[in-house]
């Protein structure tokens, strides 16, 4: 019997599986293809203050092994939320966490007020790096300055477990992660979207209404497994890792990178039934390498002393 | 949220009938039932072994037998469909199936109009047959480019009169659907219609004119199919709302066109 329980401050998942947001709606949407108890956690589509109407369609391209996405932010806003849906999700034998956007610090932090007086909601996701909006989102999350400032206004008035969602459209991660766990974060997740384009040469127009959009799937793995890396390295708080993942070797890869727990996004769209089949894949991987519990893979991967790569294996840490 | 219930299922093709160069009818058995699967709704098929697919694609319920035989019409277009239409009788498709909100049907008997061009026939067949087998009069009207284009002719003719219209003037009247005669003759009481936009529109603009409920098939670009990813909205009179659950059938009414 392997130990999957992962413990955040706060909060205890069932096992390293979350659901990554906006690609798992409020976990509803899903209970057709999988078993909810059987996750560790699922955090809900992005929420705002106030209601958004997202951006003009066409908002998705299909890549090769991966999508762009535009959706910007689409919810009918949080009090919405807390009156609609949160009733009919609060009973979910899983961790609930809802990630929260805004246009201005002042959005974000009455938006994490609010929903800190749901008692089934036991931490919020910060949304400073979505690619999709004009205002806000990753223009919080691309300088260590603005992502800091956002983080200590939320942590003023949010005492559950806040973890920040970090943006890969940066020069060095490490600074902006170093930045919100300086100003109290309790873990950061990361990544969210690439920023990409696509073109339609025939018609010779922009596939996406805004131009430029999110790219995820398995083709921005590599970046994300790169930056988990890099950003376990550099910080003390829990490094959440997602970025293509869409299988339980994916996910093992990304704790070995250094992760205390993993999200499946896009691979959601492709396989609902996905996640829970990746925790049992993780117990699976557990047993056969001999390890008694998830929490020992997180860093696990053989590399030495000085974190580089090393062969044979016993010449590593 | 009531949500009707959909299965995540390998399914096995049993037949492949090329109807022409780029239609192929897809013949599937799936393992649990689907009889409860209504016109208009659509089945998410993983493809795989296509290196450029990457998402499912949404194909429409052409007819259903005998709770698990499932037909599919499906029209080769890019990388996806091609590799769907090459796959081998035996070979194991995943679906989730059934999707979306279907069409509706008439309260009163009524004389029902199903408006069809292209692939978009497809679940025209299977709405026409609940139609019919409700007592409703049936009239189909099928456009094309050309007569290869309009195929299973028997499966439509069994349900209801149909009559064609090609671009080239090879089958039916000449010209497209909107152009028809018999819309000049028939006094529908509801209309139905998947196909082309373009051509959905302008029936759109005849129901409006006549006053006559219709409703439409939108095929927005889809990712998830179950309503999570919010990438396939259609902006309507409420709103930006997703096709895949609150469609892919829209009443006219709810439309901005």
């Amino acid at each position: 019997m392997v130990d999957q329980r992962v413990h955040l401050k706060g909060m205890t998942l069932r096992n390293p599986v979350m659901t990554a947001s906006g690609t798992f709606g409020f976990g509803e949407e899903y209970t057709d293809y999988l078993d909810l108890s059987r996750i560790g956690g699922i955090i809900v589509k992005g929420t705002t203050l106030r209601h958004r109407e997202g951006n003009p369609y066409p908002r998705m391209a299909e890549t090769a092994s991966g999508m762009l996405n535009a959706v910007g932010l689409q919810n009918k806003g949080v009090d919405y939320f807390i009156n609609t849906i949160y009733p009919r999700i609060k009973s979910f034998d899983t961790a609930i966490l809802v990630n929260v956007s805004g246009s201005t610090v002042e959005d974000y932090r009455e938006t994490a007020a609010r929903i800190q007086e749901l008692d089934n909601i036991p931490g919020i996701e910060l949304n400073i790096s979505c690619p999709n909006v004009k205002e806000g989102g990753m223009a919080f999350g691309t300088s260590a300055a603005g992502a800091a400032n956002v983080v200590k206004a939320v942590r003023s008035v949010y005492h559950k477990h806040l973890m920040v969602k970090l943006s890969p459209n940066v020069t060095d991660i490490t600074e902006i992660a170093k930045a919100v766990e300086g100003e109290g974060a309790d873990s950061v997740s990361l990544i969210n979207t690439v920023l990409g384009m696509a073109i339609d040469a025939e018609k010779r127009i922009p596939k996406l209404s805004t131009i430029t959009g999110g790219l995820s799937g398995p083709c921005v793995k590599p970046i994300a497994l790169r930056m988990v890396w890099q950003t376990a390295n550099a910080v003390g708080i829990p490094v959440i890792g997602l970025g293509g993942i869409s299988s339980a070797t994916d996910a093992v890869e990304f704790l070995l990178a250094g992760a205390s727990a993993i999200q499946i996004g896009t691979a959601n769209f492709i396989d609902p039934s996905l996640s829970q089949q990746v925790a049992e894949g993780i117990e699976v991987y557990c047993q056969r390498h001999g390890f008694a519990s998830v929490k020992e893979l997180t860093g696990a991967l053989l590399v030495d002393k000085q974190g580089s790569f090393c062969s044979p294996r016993s010449e590593c840490r | 949220m009531q949500r009707p219930t959909s299965h995540l299922m390998d399914c096995r093709l049993i037949d492949k009938q090329r109807l022409n160069d780029r239609y192929v009818l897809l013949i599937v058995e799936t393992p649990l039932s689907i009889s409860h699967a209504l016109p208009g709704q659509f089945a998410q098929i993983r493809i795989d072994g296509s290196p450029t697919t990457y998402l499912r694609r949404p194909i429409s319920l052409c007819q259903v037998i005998n709770e698990r035989e499932l037909h599919l019409l499906v029209q080769e277009v890019g990388d996806g469909t091609k590799t769907l239409c090459a796959l081998e009788p035996g070979a194991t498709v995943n679906m989730i199936l059934p999707l979306g909100k279907g069409y509706s049907m008439p309260s009163s008997p009524s004389i029902c109009l199903l408006i069809g061009g292209g692939v978009g026939v497809a679940p025209l067949l299977m709405q026409g047959r609940r139609l019919a087998q409700a007592g409703h009069q049936v009239h189909f009207l099928l456009g094309g480019r050309t007569s290869t284009d309009l195929v299973m002719r028997a499966s439509f003719e069994a349900f209801g009169t149909v009559n064609y219209t090609t671009e080239d003037g090879s089958l039916g009247e000449k010209g497209f659907v909107t152009q028809h005669s018999l819309l000049q003759q028939l006094n529908p009481g509801f209309v139905y219609t998947c196909g082309p936009k373009p051509m959905m529109q302008a029936v759109a603009a005849y129901a409006k004119q006549h006053h006559v409920p219709c409703e439409v098939s939108l095929e927005n670009l889809m990712a998830c199919g179950i309503g999570a990813c919010l990438c396939c909205v259609e902006d309507t009179v409420n709103g930006h709302i997703c096709t895949c659950t609150e469609g892919p059938v829209f009443n006219i009414e709810m439309l901005k066109w």
